[in-house]
C-alpha cells in the first residue's frame, strides 16, 4: 500500500500565531476536476478585531524601524518567496487548474515585493517637502503611516492582487489586517507561512480567509482601523464608504466589475504608497 | 475728566486702563450691494426659488444685505454651466489659466481694503485680521497657485496630473473669502471647473468675488457660486455632475457627506473640526508662549479650526502661565469689529454664540474654574468675553468638543509621554502647538503628535505653500502646497 501523505491544515495569520477561526466554521474548497482539497476558516467580525488587536500592537515598534531596515525586511520577504516559489504556483494552480499563469502570477509578485523593498528609503524624499513660506519660519512636510489598513483582496490574481495591495501599505510603514480571495485561498495561508520567517516583526501583515459578507461591515466600521485599501464590488463599495463615513476612513476602492491588470507595473510603486500615508506639516521659527 | 483707576488689586500697569481708547473705525466703503443674486455662467442670475434671505452684521445685528436662496434647480443650473466650460477651461493650455489666477490675485489685491471691510461687516472679525490676514493670504493663494498651472508635470514624480472635471466646493464661515481662495485657485490651476456654496451667514465677500471674476475675463461657467443653507449644500454634494466635493466644516457634517457619497467613486476631501493641543514645556520662554497661546486661541473669536484650545502646560510652570495669561487677557480689546484696535470682534451668528454659552455653561455646570476679564460688550450685536478655564480634566466637555470660541481649557502634565497621551486623547488631529527651548524635544514630539500641522514655538500660521489639513476624524486632503495640489487632479 502506498503511504497516505499527510495533508496540511490550513490556518489563517494574526499576530504572528497561526489560527483557525473563533467561529470554528470552515468552507471546503474543491480543485477544478471537484475533487476535495481542504477545508478553509471561515474567519468572523471576532477574527477581523482580535487581528486589529495585533496590528496595533505591531504599529509602533514597526514606524520605529529604519527605512533601511523596513527595506531590507521587504527583500528578504522576496527572498522566502522566491525560494518557495514552486510550492505557491502549485497553491494556485491546485484551485485554478493553470500552472504557467501561476507561475507568472509568482514571479510578478516575487518581483513586485523587490520593487517595494527599494520604496522604503525613498518615498519621504519625494512626496515630503522643505516650503518656502513668506515668513521667518523653516517649513516642512513629512509622511506618516496612517497607522492599521484594512485590505480586501481581489479574487483574481490571489497571490499578487493581495501583495499588491499589502506591500505599498506596510511600505509606508502601516500594519495591515488583509482578507483574501475566497475562491483562492491557499497563496495566502502559504503566504502567511512565509512572512513568519521573513523577519516582518508578528502583527505587522496579518491574514485572514472567509466570506466578505460576514466581515465586510467590520472593516468598514472598526474605530481602529484608519484606511481601507479594497477591491469591491459597487454594492460592497456603498456599505463600506457608509461604514468608513463612522470614523472618517480613508478609502481607496477598486472597482471589482472591472478588475486592474495586477502584472502591470502601472499596479505598482509611489502612487500606491502615497494612498496611506498622511502628511504632516511642521513649522519652526528661525531666529537666533 | 480725572482718568479713573478701576479696582485693580494687583495694581499691575495695565495698557489701556487708564485712558479709554478713542474710537478708530476703519471707514472705507464696503459696497455691499443690498441683494445679491446667484453667480451662473459668469453672469449674475437671479435664483429660480425667487427667494433672498437676509444677512445680518454680527457686529450690531443689522441686516446688511439680501442673498439668493439657490434651490435644487439653481444649483443644477451651476453646474450645467461648469460642465459646459469644463472642456475648454481644461484644454487651455496651463500658462493661460495661470495669467488668469495670476489676474485674480492682483485685482484681490487691489480691492484688499474694501474687501476687508466687506468682510468685517459681514463676519464680524476684527479689520484688523480680515485686513492683515485674510485679504493678503487670500490673495497669496491665487498667485501660489497661478504659478502651479503650467508645472503640474512636476507635482508627481514621474507622472502628471489631469484635472477631475466639475467640482462641487462648500466652504465655512470662518474665514469667508479665504476659504474661498483655498478652494477655487488650486481648483482651477489643475484645470477644474467649480460649483461652490459659501456659508450662509457669509457670502457678501464671495459675492462681491464675482465682479473679480468678471474684471479678470474668466470664461463664464469656470466658476459658478450658490449661496443658500444647508439644504443647498446637499444639493452641491448630492449632484450627479460633481467629480470631486471638497467641503471645509463640523466633522458630523463631514461624515453625513461621505455617507452620502458612498458608492459614486466621486472623490472627496474634508477639512474639519479640531481640538487642537497647545503644549508648554517648563523650559519654554512663558512670555512668548503667553502671545502664542493667545493668538491660538483668541485669534478671530476662536472661530477657527484648528485654534488651540486645549492648553497642556507642564505642572511646574502652570502657575506662572496662569497668571502671565490673565493679565495678558485683560489687555484684549473686545467689541466693535471695524475699530483698528479691536482684538476680539463679534460672535459670527447668535446661533454660534448661543453654542458657546452652551459649552461655557457645561463647563461651569462640570466644576472647570473660570476667568473672564472685566470688559464692556457693545450693546447689540453679537459678542463673547475671552473666557479661560481651569481645573479642567479630560472627561469635560469643554476638553472634548470644539467650541469654535473664545473659549480656552488649561490641563497640565508632569511628563512628555503624558502631554503626547493626553494631547492625542481626542478623535480629531488637525494641528497641535509646542513651546519648548528644545529643538531636539520638537521634532520628537511633532512625530508622536496626532496631527497634520504642528507648529513649534508658533501658532496659526498659515501659507499657501504649506500644506494644511488633518489627521483621523479632522478629515482627509490637504489644502496648499504640491500636497494639496494632487487632491484636485488624477494622477496620470
Amino acid at each position: 500500500m502506498s503511504r497516505l501523505p499527510v495533508s496540511k491544515t490550513p490556518k489563517c495569520l494574526v499576530g504572528g500565531s497561526f489560527i483557525r477561526s473563533e467561529s470554528g466554521r470552515v468552507y471546503p474548497i474543491a480543485s477544478p476536476s471537484g475533487e476535495f482539497l481542504c477545508n478553509i476558516p471561515l474567519c468572523t467580525r471576532k477574527d477581523v478585531r482580535n487581528a486589529v488587536e495585533a496590528a496595533a500592537k505591531a504599529g509602533p515598534a514597526w514606524i520605529k524601524r529604519s527605512a533601511y531596515n523596513r527595506g531590507q525586511i521587504l527583500y528578504r520577504l522576496a527572498e522566502m518567496l522566491e525560494s518557495r516559489s514552486e510550492e505557491l504556483a502549485g497553491s494556485i494552480s491546485t484551485t485554478t487548474g493553470d500552472h504557467p499563469a501561476a507561475r507568472r502570477e509568482i514571479d510578478a509578485a516575487i518581483d513586485r515585493a523587490v520593487h517595494y523593498a527599494g520604496w522604503t528609503d525613498k518615498f519621504e524624499a519625494l512626496l515630503g517637502s522643505v516650503n518656502p513660506v513668506a515668513s521667518p519660519h523653516f517649513n516642512f512636510t513629512v509622511t506618516e503611516p496612517m497607522g492599521i489598513v484594512g485590505i480586501l483582496a481581489p479574487e483574481e490574481a490571489p497571490l499578487l492582487g493581495l501583495l499588491s495591495m499589502v506591500l505599498p501599505a506596510i511600505t509606508a510603514g502601516n500594519t495591515v489586517v488583509a482578507l483574501a480571495s475566497k475562491a483562492h485561498p491557499l497563496p495566502a495561508i502559504l503566504l502567511g507561512e512565509i512572512i513568519t520567517v521573513s523577519d516582518l516583526p508578528a502583527g505587522v501583515v496579518n491574514l485572514l480567509t472567509g466570506s466578505r459578507a460576514d466581515m465586510v461591515e467590520t472593516f468598514a466600521t472598526h474605530e481602529h482601523i484608519r484606511a481601507l485599501h479594497a477591491t469591491a464590488t459597487r454594492t460592497e463599495r456603498t456599505s463600506i464608504d457608509q461604514g468608513a463615513s463612522t470614523n472618517l476612513k480613508r478609502t481607496a476602492l477598486l472597482p471589482g466589475e472591472s478588475p486592474r491588470d495586477w502584472f502591470n507595473n502601472g499596479a505598482a510603486g509611489l502612487d500606491e504608497i502615497r494612498q496611506f500615508l498622511e502628511f504632516k506639516t511642521v513649522w519652526h521659527p528661525i531666529a537666533s | 475728566m480725572p482718568a479713573k483707576r478701576p479696582k485693580n488689586p494687583a495694581r499691575e500697569l495695565l495698557f489701556g486702563d487708564l485712558w479709554e481708547f478713542d474710537p478708530a473705525p476703519e471707514t472705507a466703503p464696503a459696497h455691499i450691494a443690498p441683494r445679491y443674486d446667484l453667480f451662473i455662467n459668469g453672469k449674475s442670475t437671479p435664483p429660480k426659488s425667487k427667494k433672498w434671505f437676509d444677512s445680518i452684521s454680527p457686529g450690531d445685528g443689522k441686516k446688511i444685505s439680501e442673498i439668493a436662496l439657490a434651490n435644487e434647480a439653481d444649483v443644477d443650473a451651476a453646474y450645467a454651466a461648469a460642465a459646459a466650460a469644463f472642456p475648454k477651461w481644461s484644454a487651455t493650455p496651463g500658462a493661460e489659466r495661470g495669467k488668469f489666477l495670476y489676474r485674480i490675485a492682483r485685482l484681490l489685491q487691489d480691492r484688499s481694503r474694501e474687501f476687508a471691510v466687506a468682510e468685517t461687516i459681514d463676519g464680524g472679525k476684527p479689520i484688523r485680521e480680515s485686513r492683515d490676514f485674510d485679504l493678503p493670504v487670500a490673495a497669496a493663494h491665487f498667485f501660489y497657485h497661478a504659478g502651479w498651472a503650467d508645472k503640474l508635470a512636476f507635482a508627481a514624480p514621474g507622472r502628471t496630473l489631469a484635472p477631475l472635471g466639475v467640482v462641487g466646493q462648500i466652504i465655512p464661515w470662518n474665514f469667508p473669502l479665504l476659504m474661498l481662495a483655498w478652494k477655487i485657485a488650486p481648483a482651477l490651476a489643475c484645470g477644474n471647473t467649480v460649483v461652490l456654496k459659501p456659508a450662509e451667514t457669509t457670502s457678501v465677500t464671495a459675492m462681491k468675488f464675482c465682479s473679480i471674476l468678471q474684471d479678470a475675463g474668466l470664461p463664464p461657467g469656470v466658476v459658478n457660486i450658490v449661496t443658500g443653507a444647508g439644504d443647498t449644500g446637499a444639493a452641491v454634494v448630492k449632484h450627479p455632475a460633481a467629480a470631486k466635493i471638497a467641503f471645509t466644516g463640523s466633522t458630523p457634517v463631514g461624515k453625513w457627506i461621505q455617507h452620502t457619497l458612498a458608492g459614486t467613486d466621486k472623490r472627496l476631501t474634508l477639512e474639519l473640526g479640531g481640538k487642537a493641543a497647545n503644549i508648554v514645556f517648563e523650559d519654554a520662554t512663558i512670555d512668548q508662549a503667553v502671545e502664542g497661546i493667545v493668538n491660538g486661541i483668541f485669534f478671530n473669536q476662536g472661530h477657527v479650526c484648528c485654534a488651540g484650545s486645549r492648553l497642556l502646560v507642564q505642572e511646574s510652570v502652570a502657575a506662572e502661565v496662569l497668571k502671565k495669561l490673565k493679565l495678558r487677557m485683560r489687555h484684549l480689546r473686545v467689541g466693535d469689529p471695524l475699530d483698528k484696535n479691536t482684538d476680539i470682534g463679534a460672535i459670527n451668528s447668535r446661533k454660534q454664540l448661543e453654542k458657546i454659552r452652551d459649552l461655557v455653561g457645561s463647563g461651569l455646570q462640570e466644576g472647570a474654574e473660570i476667568f473672564q476679564p472685566d470688559c464692556r460688550l457693545p450693546s447689540r450685536g453679537f459678542y463673547f468675553p475671552p473666557t479661560l478655564f481651569s481645573g479642567v480634566s479630560l472627561s469635560h466637555r469643554i476638553a472634548r468638543e470644539e467650541i469654535f470660541g473664545p473659549v480656552l481649557s488649561i490641563l497640565t502634565f508632569r511628563t512628555p509621554e503624558e502631554a503626547v497621551e493626553k494631547a492625542n486623547n481626542t478623535p480629531y488631529g488637525l494641528s497641535a502647538g509646542i513651546w519648548t527651548d528644545k529643538g531636539s524635544r520638537i521634532l520628537d514630539m511633532a512625530a508622536k503628535l496626532k496631527a497634520g500641522v504642528i507648529w513649534a514655538n508658533t501658532y496659526n500660521k498659515f501659507d499657501p505653500a504649506s500644506p494644511f489639513g488633518g489627521f483621523k476624524e479632522s478629515g482627509f486632503g490637504r489644502e496648499g502646497g504640491k500636497q494639496g495640489l494632487l487632491d484636485y487632479a488624477k494622477i496620470v
